[in-house]
């Protein structure tokens, strides 16, 4: 019954946090939405007893992704201020 | 308009996705599914040669899938030359990036912002323990959840944030990629071994051990961490190649 209501809000603000990417202003709100995407994306493939998916997801979707998003974008926000 | 159009997206694909799982009489609710039909059974029995007996953890000696983990027996010892495969994509993408983003003289990419005392430290403390949790997934790859591949992008990111604190900082860029032609030979060549001592390429040729304990499960150890060097490497190489730039003189 508890997992039942954890299941239902995290799957709730699954839906919010990607409505919440995709309708960002910035670039880098949006970047930071994904990423908290992934860490809620995290503790759902927990609940659903698959730890090898869980594992991957937080080291790959939530750490390098994002910071190799952070860093393109820092990157080309000098770029075009060089001009 | 946009904002529209992103909550028509997000509520449309959740919406989907639960019906589609919902309705569907070939995915059951957790818990109530019949595994004695299914497939996974056999592996998960280690009995999918046709060799039947229980598995009991820490205690059966010779079983046909080495490992205690299922998802590793699978991965590293019955599919192991998909993993071969696997491993031959995440090398073409890191030479993709290299051949568009390399060039012969680098230097760091300047950002516009500078990592302050607090970074420096936080990145040097937190550091050394990612590397630790990387190395100890890699390496107990065949008893608990993990292995070679998050365990290898697990210490890249920690590469990452030395990258993060400091400006001038780069890693051994040719070291990494001896480190990884090595890893990736000598996973061929214990194939290759397997080939010619044994019956097929990539088969099991050492003792399994008993289920459970660290030195155990055979070559299968031996090839996780050798994919966890190859992937490390080769993330290393690609977040080095996003961070440098070509030096205009």
């Amino acid at each position: 019954m508890l997992i039942n209501i954890v299941e239902i809000v995290i799957s709730v603000l699954l839906v919010g946090l990607a409505f919440l990417a995709l309708s960002g202003k910035s670039m880098i709100r949006s970047v930071m939405f994904l990423s908290l995407l992934s860490m809620l994306s995290v503790i759902s493939f927990v609940l659903m007893q698959a730890p090898d998916v869980a594992v991957t997801e937080a080291v790959i979707g939530s750490g390098l992704v994002t910071s190799l998003f952070v860093f393109t974008i820092l990157a080309k926000k000098k770029a075009g201020a060089k001009e | 308009m946009k904002k529209f159009l992103a909550f028509a997206l997000s509520i449309g694909l959740g919406v989907m996705i639960i019906l589609a799982l919902n309705s569907n009489e070939f995915f059951p609710s957790m818990g109530e599914a019949d595994l004695s039909e299914r497939i996974s059974n056999s592996f998960l029995n280690r009995s999918v040669l046709g060799s039947a007996q229980d598995v009991i953890f820490g205690e059966t000696e010779v079983t046909e899938g080495g490992p205690a983990n299922m998802i590793t027996a699978i991965v590293a010892d019955y599919r192991s030359f998909d993993t071969l495969g696997e491993i031959t994509v995440l090398f073409v993408s890191s030479l993709g990036v290299a051949l568009l983003l390399g060039a012969t003289k680098q230097k760091r990419l300047d950002l516009n912002f500078k990592p302050n005392f607090m970074l420096k430290v936080g990145s040097r403390a937190l550091f050394a323990i990612i590397l630790m949790t990387g190395i100890y997934v890699t390496i107990h790859g065949h008893l608990t959840p993990g292995g070679g591949f998050p365990g290898g992008t697990m210490i890249a990111s920690s590469i990452l944030l030395l990258y993060l604190a400091d400006d001038t900082f780069r890693t051994q860029v040719k070291g990494f990629k001896i480190l990884e032609s090595v890893a990736g030979s000598l996973y061929i060549v214990i194939g290759l071994i397997g080939l010619f001592a044994a019956d097929y390429f990539l088969v099991n040729f050492i003792d399994n051990g008993i289920v459970g304990t660290l030195f155990s499960a055979g070559i299968i150890p031996i090839v996780y961490v050798l994919i966890g060097l190859k992937v490390r490497s080769e993330i290393s190489g690609v977040i080095d190649n996003f961070l440098t730039e070509e030096e205009t003189v």
